[in-house]
């Protein structure tokens, strides 16, 4: 199988060529800088992995959550590569890629991942490894890290960045249910191929232009008429 | 040269094929004015999740409408800026990608360039050099064009821009958002019946100035024991005629400044039919030609864009190699059209 996964959902340009002959990436902080960025080294891995862009079987895309900006290049750039190339896509979710690293460094097989959403929140979900692949036992929701969903049993290991801005109160959420905290853990394109793998052998693909964003936080304005209610975000 | 043109400044996805032999092959717009009007105003993020979700279907709509397929494309052009940096950058990435993808050119267009060429779309395309009207929501200027890229500014509103002042005016009259389009036509109904100022209206410069305008209306309004249906046409038409005179004056005074018998109107409100008429009339006593896009490209569209873009890659067609680095992209959320050059 041979992929070309992206993501610019953090502060990280984040891509992976996988061919027959290796696994081909770059992981940086260009932050906003990601866009000037992105083509040229995608272009640079192709060159290295010695494949073209149409010869690939499909486009993986961080989907979010993340930076709505930074998710939109994501997407953006998937549909615009894989429209012209004629390829299949598959989204990954930025959550679901923290828990695969953290289980492909552990061998947890219960994550937590909170990633922080800003504005005082995260974006938080929880996964639990099985042989058929990982089951989401909290979906992605956002909210104030004191009002995180509970979770059934211990042995959870955390991960994500939300760990390290919000780790006391998140902390106080979990009593004894947490042993262990990976807050240095930012979603990596590498993992988010290895899981879009099974989609991709199962032809369960989108086609470009059903690439879309995974923002979580949906209400980001307020109607007029919510306005005059008195409402607030 | 078969170029597919993007554009997602603000609140209207627009996509269009345009060949430079053949002229403009498709369109298609998506507008996001509904989804907005709830809002009271254009929410940038709302904005640009819309475009990522329109900017596909629409292309294949056009590509299906000219029976042209993606390898037939010669070269991709995209509105770079000025406009809300997130919007921007939807319609930019897409189009870089597509572009890198189909290994052919691209080009980021200005806006108001898009705006400025928009009556070139049309069969009876006026020939440069000619003076331009550019009026929209966002913009007021009059310009000198003597050729692609080469545009000298003859004047420019000093605060709102006519677009701008239509709709704040409609929002004190009560009509809503957007109000513009619709203050014009119930101006159409209304009678000489108020007096409102006519600013800057005998200044011996180029320039406009509309917010003084707008407070007179909300000085009138506030005057009004009732603001009944009769008395808001009445205030429209006044204020329509008081925005027409003013720019119709500055146009004539234009092209005679610059000795120049060719007029050239864009923007939304240049689809304003008063407007359109006072034009006409005061044109054809100089002796003068005017020029307007059709309505449908008056306000923003991927036509336009297109049609600039094709311009730009047509003329660099004989340049360099198109490179890795070419593929590099940004926004340009303020851009200035002064910045623009002639391709050389």
């Amino acid at each position: 199988m041979k992929l070309l996964a992206l993501d610019t959902s953090t502060e990280f340009l984040s891509l992976a060529v996988q061919t027959d002959h290796g696994l081909f990436t770059c992981h940086e902080a260009t932050g906003p800088a990601a866009s000037q960025r992105i083509l040229p080294e995608i272009e640079r891995l192709l060159t290295e992995a010695v494949v073209a862009l149409k010869d690939l079987d499909g486009i993986v895309y961080g989907m979010g959550p993340g930076a709505f900006t930074g998710v939109r290049v994501s997407v953006g750039v998937a549909q615009g590569l894989a429209f012209g190339a004629g390829l299949p896509v598959v989204g990954v979710s930025s959550l679901l890629a923290v828990a695969q690293m953290a289980w492909q460094e552990t061998q947890a097989e219960k994550i937590v991942v909170c990633l922080d959403a800003r504005m005082g929140e995260v974006y938080h979900a929880a996964f639990i490894k099985q042989a058929a692949g990982w089951l989401e036992v909290s979906a992605p929701v956002v909210c104030k890290p004191f009002e995180v969903p509970r979770l059934e049993g211990g042995d959870w290991l955390a991960a994500g960045s939300g760990w390290a801005v919000f780790a006391d109160v998140l902390a106080a959420q979990y009593p004894a249910q947490v042993t262990r905290i990976y807050a240095d853990m930012m979603p990596q394109a590498a993992a988010m191929l290895t899981l879009a793998l099974p989609q991709f052998a199962s032809g369960q693909t989108q086609a470009a232009h059903e690439a879309a964003p995974l923002y979580v936080r949906n209400r980001v304005a307020l109607t007029a008429a919510e306005r005059a209610q008195g409402q607030t975000l | 040269m078969l170029v597919l043109g993007f554009e997602s400044s603000c609140d209207e996805t627009g996509v269009a094929l345009y060949d430079t032999e053949q002229g403009l092959l498709a369109h298609a717009l998506h507008s996001q004015i509904a989804m907005h009007a709830a809002y009271g105003g254009v929410v940038p993020e709302l904005a640009s999740r819309d475009h990522i979700r329109r900017a596909l279907p629409l292309t294949q709509q056009v590509l299906t409408h000219a029976s042209k397929t993606l390898q037939e494309i010669d070269g991709i052009a995209y509105t770079q800026g000025p406009g809300l940096a997130g919007a921007l950058l939807v319609g930019t990435s897409i189009a870089q990608s597509l572009a890198f993808a189909l290994q052919v050119p691209s080009v980021g267009v200005h806006h108001l360039e898009g705006h400025l060429l928009a009556p070139l779309l049309e069969e009876n395309r006026p020939a440069f050099p000619f003076v331009a009207l550019l009026v929209s929501g966002g913009h007021s200027q009059l310009m000198r064009v003597d050729g692609i890229g080469q545009y000298a500014l003859l004047g420019d509103t000093l605060d709102d821009a006519a677009g701008e002042a239509f709709d704040k005016t409609a929002k004190l009259l009560g009509l809503g958002y957007p109000g513009g389009p619709t203050l014009s036509k119930l101006a159409d109904l209304g009678q000489a019946r108020f007096q409102l100022p006519r600013p800057m209206l005998n200044s011996p410069d180029l320039n406009f100035s509309f917010s003084g305008l707008k407070t007179a209306v909300l000085t009138l309004v506030n005057k009004q024991p009732q603001l009944d249906d009769q008395t808001v046409r009445d205030i429209a038409f006044e204020f329509q005629e008081s925005v027409t005179e003013i720019l119709t004056l500055k146009c004539m005074k234009a092209l005679k400044q610059t000795k120049l018998k060719r007029l050239v109107v864009s923007g939304g409100v240049g689809a304003n039919t008063r407007l359109r008429q006072r034009l006409n009339e005061a044109a054809a006593k100089r002796g003068a030609q005017v020029s307007y896009p059709r309505l449908e490209f008056c306000t923003d569209n991927g036509a336009m864009i297109a049609f600039a873009g094709a311009m730009r890659l047509n003329a660099m067609q004989t340049q360099t190699e198109t490179s890795t680095q070419a593929y590099s992209f940004s926004v340009r959320p303020r851009w200035d059209l002064a910045e623009l050059k002639a391709p050389a």
